[in-house]
C-alpha cells in the first residue's frame, strides 16, 4: 500500500490470555439473534429448492420408477436419479455404500431415491409425494440379533486380546456374566442438516454447508461432478449444533445442491425438514454389549471376555472407528488384568449409524460400568470400592491395546469427589432412608470417566492454521476447525491474542474455508482445540521469529530483551504500540502472515497386532448423582449432581464448565429419556420432538456442583489442556448407576437387576418386578433351606 | 393474504397467503432472521416471538392470526440489544451454538411479567417448552434471575418492546 493507516484499534481495558472465562466470540450476536446460520443468509432471487424422494421399504428392488407426476408438478425445475450424477455416486467418508442417490436397491427406509429442485421448499416436498415406485420386498434385517444371527456385518470384527483370560477366568474365585442393551440417540442438533451451493465462474461450486468437516464436503462435491478440487470451495462459519451428527451426514446436502446448481446454474438451498433429518440422517450406534468375567474376593478383576456389538445400518459409515473406540473404552478406568474384547459391525437395513459425542466410547464404557456393579452385589460391597480397587494404577497400567497409563490421577480425583460430595454420609442416610420407605427410594452412585484423546485414524491427526497481522495492528486467523457451539473460535482466538499480548478483539477468526487452510481433518474426537489451537499458535511463532529478528536488526536489541504484552511491543527498555510497531516491520519488508501447522506426537496403532498407542492422553473425570425413584410406576427424578472434571490446565474456565454440564445433561437424556423406535417394518418412529425426548430445563438436576480438576496436561499440549468436548458425556453413566442403585436397595442391594437404556420409567418399572422376583426367589430358597 | 400488524414497534402489512406460518412471513418476507426454525410442529421453542407480549410459537402460528397485534421479535426485544436478559446471557456465557438463544429469550421476556422474581421451579415449568440441545440449561437459569433481579432493579425502563402495555402483558 501507498500510505498506511492512521486508525488504531479500539482496546478492552485489559488484555485477556489464556486461562480467562472470555465470552465466547459470538456471544452478542447468539442473544441479539444476529449470528447468521446458513439458512438466515440472504435469499438469492433465483434461489432453488431441493426435496428428496425416499425409499418406503427397508429392503427391496425398485422394479419402476415413474417420475413424470414429479417433473410435471407445479414449481419443478429439475428430477435427478442416480444415472444423472455425472461423476461419482458413492459419498460415503471412507469404505464406500453410501450412494448419493439409490439405484435399483434401497436398504433402509427413508433413503434417497431421487431429487426434486424447485422453486419453493413447499413445492419441492409436494411434488417427492407423487413418485410412482413398485417395489419387489426382500427379506430385511433389522436388529442386531438378526445381524449376528446370520454373520451379516458391514466391516470384518475385530479382537483385542490381553493375557490369558480363558485360563484366569477359569481360575478366578468368582464369575458373573451379563448383557446389556445400549440404544443409540438421535443429535437433535436445533438447527437441521443445510447446505447451499452457488456457481463460480470457472464452473466450480461454492458450497456453504452445515459440515463439521468443510475438506470431506469439498471432496465429495468434487468427486460427484467430476471437478478437481480447486474449482470447489466449502465453508462454514458456524454450525447451530453438531454433536457428532455433521461430521458425514452433511456431505448428501451439500452434493445434491452442487449438482443443482451444476445443472440449472442457479443458486441451491436444502433445508431437511426435522423428520426428514430425523428418519435420513444417522445416529449414535445401539450396541449389545455381552460379557463374563472373573474376579477375586476384593472384587479385582482377574479376566474380562467381551462382546460389543454395534448396530451400524446398512453402510459402514464410520463404523470401524466407532467400534475400535469402543472397545478402546471397554476397560473404561479400570484395569482388567487378561481380557478378550470384541468387537461386530452389525449390518441391519436401517439408517448407516455415525458419529455422536463419544464415538462409541460410552456404549463400550457402559458394559465394564454394568459388570463392577454385578461384582458389588455378588460381594455385598459398595459399588465405589470395588470401582476404586480396579483403578488404573502403576504396575497395574496395561490397557488391552497395549497403550500404558502414565498419568495416575483418578485415585485423587476420585477421592476429592468423594469427599466434596460427601459420598459415605449421603450413602449411610440413603441406606436408612430406603430402609424407612416403602414407596419412595434413593440411589446414589460415584462413576469414573477416562475417555482417550486423539483421532484413531492417525492421518487425521493433523491441523493447519493461517495468521494474517494487517498494519492496523489487527489479526485474522483462520484454521481447519469448524465451531459448533464448542467454543473453538474464542480459545483459537485466546491463543493467538496471547501470544503477542493483545487484547482478543483485535484477533478475528474468519469463516472455515477449504480455499484458506486445505486437506483439513473433521472437527470431531474432541480434538478441535488441540490440534487447531497447536497449528494457530505454530503460525504465532512463525511470525514472531521474524519480529524478533527484524527488531534485532532494526532496534539493535536482543531477542530475549522483546515482549508483547498489553497491546505493545517492549524492546529492552522502551516500548512502542503494537500497531506502531507492526507499520515499522512492514515498511522494514517484515512478512506479517504466515501458515501453521502441527500434527500428534507419538500416536500408533497396528490393527494386525491389535497393539499400539492410539491416544495422546486420557481426559479424566467423576460424578455423582443422586436420584429418587417411585417404586409403585418406575418414574424418577434426579436430585443432585457433583462433577470434578479434569481438563489439564483450562484455556477458558467458562467454556469449559459450559461443556462440562451440557454434556452431562446430553448423556443423562441419552441414558434416561432418548428413545430410538423403529417399528417391525424397520421405519424410524422416533421421528419428531413430539415422540422423542430430549431433557428440558425441568429435567435438569435440582443441583448441579461442577468443579474443574487443576492439574496441567502432561503432554505438550496447546497450554497443557486437554479436551473437553466429549468426555464429560460419560459422566452421566452416574445418573444410569444410581438409578440401578436404587432398584437394588429393594433386594437390601444383594442384586442388581438389568437395566438397559435408556432407563425409561417403565425400564425402571420392570427393573424394580425383577428385584421383587429375585426377592420371592430367596425367600422361598430359605424357606426350602429352613 | 394481506397482514397488517405492529412489528417491533413499526406498523407493516405483509403480503403472503393467509395461512403462512408467521415464522415464514417473519424470515422470508419481514427479513428478520434471528427468530429460527427447529421442528416446524411448535415443539421445540426456537420460533417463539412475542404476540401481544405472550410467548407464542411463530413457526404453527398463520400469519393472518396476528392481524392487528403486536409481534416483537428477538430484533426487536432491545434497540441496542441491550435488554436485561440479553446482558444477562453474555455475562453468564450461556450461548454454546446459539440457534435456539433467541426463543429462549423470547420466552424469558414473557415469563418475567408473569414472574418478576421467579423461583427454580417456576423457571423450570415455563422453559421446559424451549429445547437446547447443548443442554445450557443451567446457565439459562442463572442468566434468567440475573436479569429479573436487574430489571426489579431498574423497574419500568426495562420493559420488552412488545407493543402492549404493562397490564395487559402482566396478565397471567
Amino acid at each position: 500500500m501507498r500510505k498506511l493507516t492512521d486508525s488504531r484499534p479500539k482496546d478492552s481495558a485489559s488484555v485477556l490470555a489464556s486461562g480467562r472465562a472470555v465470552a465466547h466470540e459470538s456471544a452478542r450476536k447468539h442473544v441479539a439473534g444476529a449470528a447468521r446460520y446458513i439458512d438466515d443468509l440472504p435469499v438469492p432471487v433465483d434461489l432453488v429448492y431441493v426435496a428428496t424422494g425416499q425409499s418406503s421399504q427397508a429392503h427391496a428392488r425398485i422394479k419402476r420408477l415413474d417420475l413424470s407426476r414429479v417433473k410435471a408438478a407445479s414449481g419443478v425445475l429439475d428430477v435427478v436419479v442416480q444415472a444423472d450424477i455425472p461423476g461419482k455416486i458413492d459419498v460415503a467418508p471412507v469404505y464406500g455404500g453410501d450412494p448419493l442417490l439409490a439405484g435399483d436397491l434401497v436398504e433402509y427406509v427413508g433413503q434417497p431415491i431421487f431429487a426434486v429442485a424447485a422453486t419453493s421448499q413447499e413445492a419441492a416436498l409436494r411434488a417427492v409425494a407423487l413418485a410412482d415406485v413398485e417395489y419387489e420386498p426382500l427379506a430385511a434385517q433389522l436388529t442386531v440379533e438378526q445381524s449376528i444371527a446370520a454373520d451379516s456385518y458391514v466391516l470384518p470384527e475385530h479382537h483385542l486380546m490381553m493375557g490369558d483370560p480363558d485360563g484366569e477366568l477359569m481360575h478366578s474365585p468368582h464369575r458373573v456374566e451379563g448383557e446389556i442393551y445400549v440404544r443409540g440417540q438421535e443429535h437433535f442438533y436445533l438447527e437441521g442438516q443445510i447446505g447451499q451451493a452457488s456457481l463460480t465462474e470457472d464452473g466450480g461450486i461454492h458450497v456453504i454447508s452445515s459440515t463439521q468437516h468443510p475438506s470431506e464436503i469439498q471432496k465429495l462435491v468434487a468427486e460427484v461432478l467430476a471437478l478437481p478440487f480447486h474449482h470447489v470451495v466449502a465453508e462454514v462459519r458456524r454450525m447451530g449444533g453438531g454433536f457428532g451428527g455433521k461430521e458425514s451426514q452433511a456431505g448428501p446436502l451439500a452434493c445434491l445442491c452442487a449438482l443443482f446448481a451444476h445443472r440449472l446454474r442457479r443458486p441451491v438451498r436444502y433445508r431437511m425438514p426435522r423428520r426428514d433429518d430425523m428418519v435420513q440422517t444417522g445416529k449414535r450406534h445401539d450396541f449389545l454389549n455381552r460379557w463374563q468375567v472373573g474376579f477375586d474376593d476384593d472384587g479385582r478383576i482377574r479376566a474380562a471376555k467381551m462382546v460389543l456389538a454395534g448396530k451400524c445400518g446398512y453402510s459402514p459409515d464410520l463404523s470401524e472407528g466407532i467400534v475400535d473406540r469402543a472397545m478402546f473404552h471397554a476397560d473404561n478406568a479400570y484395569y482388567l488384568n487378561s481380557a478378550s474384547i470384541l468387537g461386530l459391525r452389525c449390518k441391519t437395513h436401517t439408517v448407516s449409524n455415525t458419529a455422536f459425542r463419544g464415538f462409541g466410547g460410552p456404549q463400550g464404557m457402559m458394559a465394564v460400568e454394568a459388570i463392577v456393579e454385578d461384582i458389588a452385589r455378588a460381594l455385598g460391597k459398595d459399588p465405589l470400592d470395588v470401582r476404586k480397587a480396579n483403578l488404573y494404577q502403576p504396575g497395574r497400567n496395561e490397557t488391552p491395546y497395549g497403550q500404558a497409563i502414565e498419568q495416575h490421577i483418578l485415585s485423587d480425583l476420585m477421592e476429592r469427589l468423594e469427599d466434596s460430595s460427601n459420598y459415605r454420609a449421603r450413602r449411610t442416610a440413603i441406606t436408612e432412608f430406603n430402609r424407612s420407605h416403602v414407596c419412595l427410594k434413593k440411589g446414589l452412585a460415584l462413576t469414573p470417566v477416562k475417555f482417550g484423546i486423539s483421532f484413531t485414524a492417525k492421518h487425521l491427526n493433523q491441523a493447519g492454521a493461517l495468521l494474517q497481522i494487517y498494519t492496523d495492528g489487527t489479526l485474522l486467523i483462520n484454521h481447519g476447525g469448524t465451531e459448533m457451539g464448542q467454543g473453538l473460535y474464542t480459545k483459537v482466538q485466546q491463543i493467538v491474542a496471547g501470544a503477542f499480548g493483545l487484547s482478543v478483539e483485535r484477533v478475528q477468526v474468519s469463516s472455515t474455508r477449504t480455499d484458506k487452510v486445505p486437506n483439513t481433518s473433521p472437527t470431531a474426537a474432541s480434538s478441535g482445540t488441540d490440534l487447531n489451537g497447536m497449528a494457530a499458535q505454530d503460525a504465532c511463532d512463525r511470525i514472531k521469529a521474524d519480529l524478533l529478528a527484524f527488531a534485532e536488526s532494526h532496534y539493535q536489541v536482543s531477542p530475549t530483551a522483546v515482549r508483547f504484552d498489553n497491546n505493545r511491543v517492549y524492546l529492552d527498555k522502551d516500548s512502542m504500540a503494537f500497531e506502531d510497531f507492526i507499520k515499522e516491520a512492514y515498511l522494514n519488508r517484515v512478512p506479517l502472515f504466515s501458515t501453521g501447522y502441527y500434527r500428534t506426537p507419538k500416536i500408533h496403532y497396528d490393527r494386525t497386532t491389535a497393539k499400539g498407542q492410539p491416544f495422546l492422553y486420557f481426559a479424566n473425570g467423576a460424578a455423582v448423582s443422586e436420584v429418587t425413584l417411585d417404586t409403585d410406576t418406575g418414574e424418577y427424578k434426579v436430585g443432585r449432581v457433583d462433577i470434578l472434571h479434569d481438563v489439564g490446565q483450562s484455556i477458558n474456565p467458562a467454556i469449559d464448565i459450559g461443556q462440562i454440564e451440557g454434556g452431562f445433561i446430553q448423556g443423562m437424556g441419552w441414558l434416561t429419556t432418548e428413545e430410538l423406535l423403529w417399528d417391525d417394518a424397520g421405519r424410524v418412529i422416533s421421528n419428531s420432538p413430539a415422540n422423542y425426548k430430549i431433557p428440558t430445563a425441568f429435567d435438569t438436576p435440582e443441583t448441579f456442583n461442577v468443579a474443574l480438576y487443576d492439574r496441567p496436561n502432561n503432554e505438550e499440549t496447546v497450554y497443557h489442556s486437554k479436551a473437553v468436548g466429549e468426555p464429560p458425556l460419560m459422566l452421566a453413566i452416574s445418573v444410569w448407576a444410581a438409578l440401578r442403585d436404587a432398584c437394588a436397595s429393594t433386594t437390601d442391594y444383594r442384586f442388581s437387576p438389568r437395566l438397559d437404556t435408556p432407563a425409561t420409567p417403565e425400564r425402571v418399572y420392570w427393573a424394580l418386578r425383577a428385584c421383587e422376583a429375585f426377592n420371592r426367589s430367596n425367600e422361598q430358597a430359605g424357606e426350602v433351606s429352613e | 393474504m394481506s397482514t397488517t400488524f405492529t412489528l417491533n414497534g413499526q406498523p407493516v402489512t405483509l403480503e403472503v397467503a393467509d395461512d403462512t406460518p408467521l415464522l415464514w412471513s417473519l424470515r422470508d418476507d419481514a427479513n428478520l432472521t434471528g427468530t429460527k426454525f427447529g421442528c416446524g410442529i411448535g415443539m421445540c421453542g426456537a420460533c417463539t416471538v412475542l404476540i401481544n407480549g405472550r410467548a407464542t410459537r411463530s413457526c404453527i402460528t398463520p400469519t393472518k392470526q396476528v392481524d392487528g397485534t403486536a409481534v416483537t421479535t428477538i430484533e426487536g426485544l432491545d434497540p441496542e440489544g441491550e435488554h436485561p436478559l440479553q446482558q444477562a446471557w453474555v455475562k453468564t456465557q450461556t450461548p454454546q451454538c446459539g440457534y435456539c438463544q433467541s426463543g429462549q429469550i423470547m420466552q424469558a421476556a414473557a415469563m418475567l411479567k408473569d414472574f418478576p422474581d421467579p423461583t427454580d421451579e417456576q423457571i423450570n415449568q415455563v422453559m421446559s417448552g424451549n429445547l437446547c440441545r447443548c443442554m445450557a440449561y443451567v446457565r439459562i437459569r442463572e442468566a434468567i434471575k440475573l436479569a429479573a433481579a436487574d430489571m426489579r432493579g431498574a423497574g419500568q425502563g426495562n420493559e420488552p418492546n412488545d407493543g402492549t402495555d404493562t397490564t395487559e402483558g402482566a396478565a397471567s
